[in-house]
């Protein structure tokens, strides 16, 4: 039914200036997003998860960051080739983004409605009036009461919830292709999280909009993702079905993830945890970069990069020992 | 729009700031050792001639019932007899008000004109040449003392190139201007150069913050992001920054007006201390006294006006 992936990521690699030369912190991540998906893009803090997605949107913090190699192709278009006055049409016009704290990524000082008639207005030239219409429309359509007299609110006269609704409005107005959600339910609750992940799967159903959905937590992305990309050390150690990952993830840092779930333990006994800490930038292992943690390494792990295979349909892992099916029992 | 509410109750308090500084200066005012009668009247005068002068202006009296005096004659809208010029304090005050507001609000105008493009220019090149160029400004700016600084304009502009008057006020409305560049930009350039500073440090906050790296996300330029987004951001603290100056404004008009030879306030405060005019002085006390709550008073607006956060 669809004609390829909206957003195909290959070898991406987005490098920090040290003094003794460029240091990769997102190495060789590929992926792609397949029109009206949901890819929820995992791991923990320092994984490499934000530092893709900003580098999707070429919007590298700092000049000591630069993406050093691989290709990101929306559609037709090679991003990593445009010029930037290309790229700020696709940003905002073809690939929106959300962020974990609405109120600091809301213009304090602007009404909602002037933020979001602001954007249509640059990407689409529509007059003052018809830009304030789409707004209040695009407000609409992620259910906010009283679009029209909440367009002239500004961010701190939104309540939590209403705000993140109000940020996703912002990102939304021009109708972009594909969303990034960089944590967005993180800093909520549980009910209104659960809100904005309904608002979330309805607007990729009504829009056919496809987002890449950045967490730490596998519950939401098992409530919401089709496919999940698991990231550690700024490499993509398992990429699959979020079926296969959930049910069989062959990683052993995924499957250690999956066990450090608060759901996973039975009652009465400790949480799991992985121990150890993630590596940084500046120490990061030989080898496969999960060794030091993992209870399968043995000597090719010190020293040899595993290659990112296929270990089922659609299904590919980073690992020399990879977990499997039959192996789970015999634990 | 209750947000503006306190627009009708914050003027009330005028009312007991004024009685404070009334109370203040009346005091501080007499306590400088010296006479005005004698003063007034030279070296050679009689002790009877001394004590006609003193009966003549109440100096005899005691202390509260001078206040007392005092305070009757400001609900009658007079501020007392200027010894030395010997009519109502508020009609010398009238004549002496406008070169001082011309002065003060011309510095803050240029202020304004060279802080917020030079913080503008810095913020976005930051690091680069005009970055270093403009907080080379900024720091000389703050290092030259206004004394200093008006004389070196006078011989730059009045005596080499000769293009603007070295002192006075003029008569018509376009002298008087022509007059006044060089003392309003003496007081605006120190002015100029903290602000600058000021504005610099929140322009560079707001350009890393949050809703900026959101701002680009949605694909605005960065003149868009600059101007639409990172300056209304940074401005609240510029506006309190320079109401907190306006008192050391208004302080500053004493030195400039005598180095330029304004006659304005500064100037007639200046005078009425050295001939112990203790009315001309309470006077310009009270004045600078309501300037400064009633510039401080704007400030509030304005922030109100900037920052729809901002409740008073």
């Amino acid at each position: 039914m669809s004609a390829g992936p909206v957003l195909s990521v290959r070898d991406l690699t987005v490098s920090v200036a040290r003094d003794e030369g460029w240091r990769p912190i997102v190495d060789g991540v590929s992926f792609d997003l397949q029109a009206g998906q949901i890819l929820g893009l995992v791991g923990e803090s320092g994984s490499g998860k934000s530092m893709t997605c900003r580098a999707l949107m070429r919007l590298l913090p700092g000049a000591r960051l630069a993406i050093t190699g691989g290709s990101i192709r929306l559609g037709e278009e090679e991003l990593t080739a445009l010029d930037e006055a290309a790229m700020r049409k696709v940003r905002g016009g073809q690939i929106g983004m959300i962020f974990q704290n609405p109120s600091s990524h809301l213009d304090p000082v602007m009404t909602i409605g002037a933020q979001i008639a602001e954007t249509i207005r640059f990407h689409q030239g529509a007059s003052r009036r018809e830009a304030m219409r789409q707004a209040i429309e695009v407000l609409r359509q992620v259910g906010i009461p009283d679009p029209t007299a909440r367009a002239g609110s500004y961010p701190h006269e939104f309540s939590g919830g209403m705000r993140q609704r109000a940020m996703i409005a912002v990102a939304l107005a021009c109708q972009p292709k594909v969303l990034i959600a960089d944590e967005p339910t993180t800093a909520l609750d549980v009910t209104v999280q659960a809100q904005i992940l309904r608002l979330l799967l309805d607007l990729r159903d009504s829009k056919g909009l496809s987002i890449i959905f950045i967490t730490h937590d596998l519950g939401v992305v098992s409530q919401t993702c089709d496919s999940i990309a698991v990231m550690y050390g700024g490499r993509l150690a398992e990429l699959g079905p979020k079926r296969d990952i959930i049910r069989a993830a062959r990683h052993p840092y995924t499957a250690g993830l999956i066990r450090c779930q608060p759901g996973a333990a039975a009652t009465g006994t400790y949480l799991e945890t992985i121990p150890g800490q993630p590596p940084t930038v500046d120490a990061m292992p030989s080898g496969c970069r999960f060794h030091p943690r993992c209870p399968r390494a043995g000597e090719t792990c010190r020293e040899h990069q595993p290659a990112f295979i296929s270990v089922d349909l659609g299904h590919r892992a980073a690992c020399h020992f990879p977990e499997g099916p039959g192996q789970e029992a015999a634990r | 729009m209750h947000r503006y509410r306190f627009v009708l109750y914050r003027p009330l308090q005028l009312i007991p700031v004024l009685f404070g500084i009334s109370v203040i200066t009346f005091v501080l005012v007499r306590s400088i050792p010296g006479d005005p009668a004698r003063v007034l009247l030279g070296p050679r005068s009689t002790p009877d001639a001394i004590a006609r002068i003193r009966a003549q202006f109440g100096l005899d009296e005691p202390l509260w019932v001078q206040y007392l005096y005092f305070l009757k004659n400001l609900f009658h809208g007079e501020m007392g007899k200027s010894i030395l010029y010997k009519i109502d304090v508020l009609k010398v005050l009238t004549t002496r008000i406008e070169p001082t507001l011309v002065l003060v609000f011309g510095a803050v105008l240029i202020a304004l004109l060279l802080a917020v493009p030079l913080a503008a220019l810095s913020a976005r090149y930051k690091g680069r040449l005009a970055d270093h160029l403009v907080r080379l400004f900024s720091t000389a700016g703050l290092g030259f003392p206004p004394f200093w600084l008006g004389i070196m304009l006078i011989i730059l502009f009045s005596v080499v190139l000769d293009v603007l008057p070295t002192s006075g006020y003029g008569r018509d409305f376009g002298d008087k201007l022509h007059h006044m560049i060089l003392p309003c930009l003496t007081m605006a350039l120190p002015l100029a150069a903290v602000l600058t500073r000021n504005l610099r440090a929140a322009m560079l906050a707001e350009l890393a913050s949050d809703q900026v790296v959101a701002v680009r996300a949605r694909g605005l330029p960065e003149t868009i992001v600059f101007w639409r987004h990172v300056l209304p951001n940074s401005l609240v603290p510029a506006i309190n920054l320079l109401a907190v100056n306006i008192g050391w404004l208004i302080g500053g008009s004493v030195v400039i007006e005598s180095v330029f030879a304004v006659p304005g306030m500064g100037q007639l405060l200046v005078r009425g201390i050295f001939t112990r005019d203790y009315m001309v002085v309470q006077g310009v006390a009270m004045v600078f006294a309501c300037a400064s709550v009633l510039i401080n008073f704007l400030a509030d607006i304005l922030t109100v006006a900037v920052d729809p956060r901002v409740r008073l």
